[in-house]
């Protein structure tokens, strides 16, 4: 479960202030769907920034799944990012050197579990999301799509609780991109909480909650 | 992140930028292999020294006429004195004392040398029948100057010169033309090739008195003295000096030198040479350093977003850091062993060049040069390292 209460994030350019996210109250229960809209700089990257740990509050308290995060140390946060949550980004960020397979197995690494068991969970992933022939292929070889199935697979190869997906489709075709969504859509079915980002309102309009933002405020939360 | 995965991410990551890991191991190697084949160099020479000049004899004891002071020349000399010479009479007292074995007394020069119409300049040792044991002379053909023969015209020569005068091979019992008298060959010196920058090949050998006779001189050029043991070498040096003071009035106007002591000046003038020369060498690895740094930097740069995603998957900061340090150190490594190999190679060309040089690096200057490359390519990737490790995430995912 994600609560944040009174959350602030404030940018600070020159002597100029943005307020990205101004008081923000929202509770997110385990399992949901959630889209959140809104216009481009209303603060739903930072929101998302914020439950993901990538970035601290000025303001507020967070709790996740009971425990207050607001405070922990940079250590600690990477962490809870490990074990709890997974990001899909709309660049994909892929690490172009190394393989699909590696690089699903990148968040397997930095949990320090054992090669045997890597490598048979890394093919179930790769057998999961359809990516068994394209293993030993690097980013560059493949599709935008398959990209970002790859992307996916490692996002999740830990079952995290929370997927959090920043425009996931942005740099994908119409076909594709409902393809993604399906994916991902299989996954809040799993269990795993789902939280898109997203400017197309068709997709948007799928998830079962639909929060809209503006000028870092929550302006509207509809089941 | 475990020791094994990060040093197997990070080889990945050496491999993959090629160009940019062949240049800096190229550096990082040069400057090993600079520092092993500048030592092998240096040390070479100065085993070929000591091993030359050891090999002129052992326990030797020199007298040379005058002081040798650091200030120059011998204290009478602002008097308008020069020094008392050494003299045959001198040698035989030092010969007395009890502490030495042998004795030979030595005087050089020039002097022409023919025979059956060739006609030749060659450098004379005056000597006596002592000089072939205490210098550590081989014969090739007859005998050396018969003991006592001070009074008798015998020559011995070089091997070089007895082929020239005496092609047909019989040199020995033939006569010889030096200078206006005539010698008798007595014996041929065993090829030595050059040593100590002399050509043993090239010289006559006779009795002193004809070689002062010759060069119409009293006084000695040298005293070549074998000690009777090493533990003798410095009391012999004592009486020496203690028995020329006496018969010179008092003054001490010869120096009397100790091979040992000439040995030992030799040897570390040019240890110290070589430690200068791998100092300098190793200058080029802090160099080398500079340019890991510079280019850890640009990497850290260039794969900003890779280290925001590498954040978002939930890599400590201590596991970014230490995937930095592990590509310097692969690069270093590869550096230092390439850098050994390919000095031990320049070292092994030089022997092949200069079979009369010993030019095998020293033990602590291979170490030390593999040691610095490492403690450089360590030391430089920690403020890029430091750096990568210190990213905010958000920033570093954008690239920025
Ligand atoms: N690192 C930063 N420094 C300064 N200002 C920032 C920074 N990050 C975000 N902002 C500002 O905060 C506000 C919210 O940014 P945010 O990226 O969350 O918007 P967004 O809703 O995701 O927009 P978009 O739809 O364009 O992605 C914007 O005004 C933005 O300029
Ligand atoms: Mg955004």
């Amino acid at each position: 479960m994600i609560r944040l209460t009174a959350i602030t994030r404030v940018f600070r350019m020159g002597d100029q202030e943005v307020r990205a996210l101004n008081g923000i109250n929202l509770e997110i229960a385990s399992g949901e769907y959630v889209s959140i809209m809104g216009p481009s700089g209303s603060g739903k990257s930072t929101l998302l920034n914020v439950i993901g740990l990538l970035d601290q509050p000025d303001g507020g308290r967070y709790e996740l799944d009971g425990s207050d995060v607001t405070d922990l140390s940079e250590t600690e946060r990477a962490r809870v990012r490990r074990e709890k949550i997974g990001f899909v980004f709309q660049s994909f960020h892929l690490v172009p050197r190394l393989t699909a397979a590696e690089n699903i197995e990148l968040p397997l690494m930095l949990e320090g579990i054992a090669p045997t068991e890597r490598k048979s969970r890394v093919d179930a992933a790769l057998d999961a999301f359809d990516l068994k022939d394209r293993a030993r292929h690097r980013p560059a070889e493949l599709s935008g799509g398959q990209r970002q199935r790859v992307a996916i697979a490692r996002a999740t190869i830990l079952r995290p609780t929370a997927l959090l997906a920043d425009e996931p489709t942005g740099n994908l075709d119409h076909r594709i991109g409902a393809e993604v969504m399906e994916l991902l859509e299989g996954l809040h079915h799993a269990g795993t909480t789902l939280i898109v980002v997203t400017h197309d309102r068709e997709l948007g309009a799928r998830a079962h909650r639909h929060i809209a933002m503006r000028d870092g405020e929550i302006v509207a939360d509809e089941k | 992140m475990n020791l094994r995965d990060t040093l197997t991410l990070s080889f990945q990551t050496v491999v993959s930028y090629r160009t940019r890991s062949l240049l800096i191991v190229l550096a990082m190697a040069l400057g090993v292999a600079a520092v092993v084949v500048l030592t092998a160099l240096g040390d070479g020479a100065r085993r070929y020294v000591v091993g030359q000049f050891s090999s002129l004899g052992t326990n030797l004891v020199f007298v040379l006429p005058g002081r040798a002071e650091t200030s120059g020349g011998f204290p009478g000399a602002a008097l308008g004195q020069t020094p008392r010479d050494l003299t045959l009479e001198d040698a035989r007292f030092i010969a007395h004392l009890p502490q030495v074995k042998r004795m030979a007394p030595l005087n050089v020069g020039v002097a022409e040398l023919t025979s059956g119409g060739r006609l030749r300049e060659v450098t004379v040792l005056g000597s006596t029948s002592e000089l072939l044991p205490i210098r550590h002379m081989r014969l090739s053909q007859g005998s050396f100057l018969a003991h006592g023969s001070e009074r008798s015209a015998q020559i011995v020569l070089g091997s070089t010169l007895a082929h020239e005068f005496f092609p047909d091979g019989e040199p020995v019992g033939q006569r010889i033309r030096l200078g206006d008298s005539r010698f008798l060959v007595s014996g041929v010196l065993a090829p030595q090739g050059e040593s100590m920058g002399f050509n043993s090949d090239e010289i006559v050998i006779i009795p002193i008195d004809y070689a002062q006779e010759l060069f119409n001189t009293q006084s000695l050029f040298r005293i070549l003295i074998e000690a009777r043991s090493r533990t003798d070498i410095e009391p012999a040096k004592a009486a020496i000096s203690h028995v020329l003071k006496q018969r010179h009035d008092g003054e001490e106007d010869v120096t009397v030198i100790t091979q040992d002591a000439i040995l030992a000046t030799f040897d570390r003038i040019l240890r110290a040479l070589t430690l200068g020369v791998a100092g300098i060498a190793a200058i080029s690895l802090a160099v080398a350093g500079i340019l890991v740094m510079n280019v850890m930097l640009v990497a850290v740069a260039q794969r900003t977003s890779e280290i925001g995603l590498l954040k978002a998957l939930g890599a400590p900061a201590a596991d970014i850091r230490r995937l930095f340090f592990a590509e310097a150190l692969w690069l270093s490594l590869a550096g230092g062993a390439i850098g050994y190999a390919l000095g031990n190679a320049g070292a092994w060309m030089i022997r092949l060049a200069y079979p009369q040089l010993p030019a095998w690096p020293p033990d602590w200057a291979s170490v030390a040069g593999v040691a610095t490359a490492l403690l450089t390519g360590v030391v430089a990737s920690l403020l890029p390292a430091a750096r990568a490790a210190r990213l905010d995430p958000v920033l570093a995912l954008s690239g920025k």
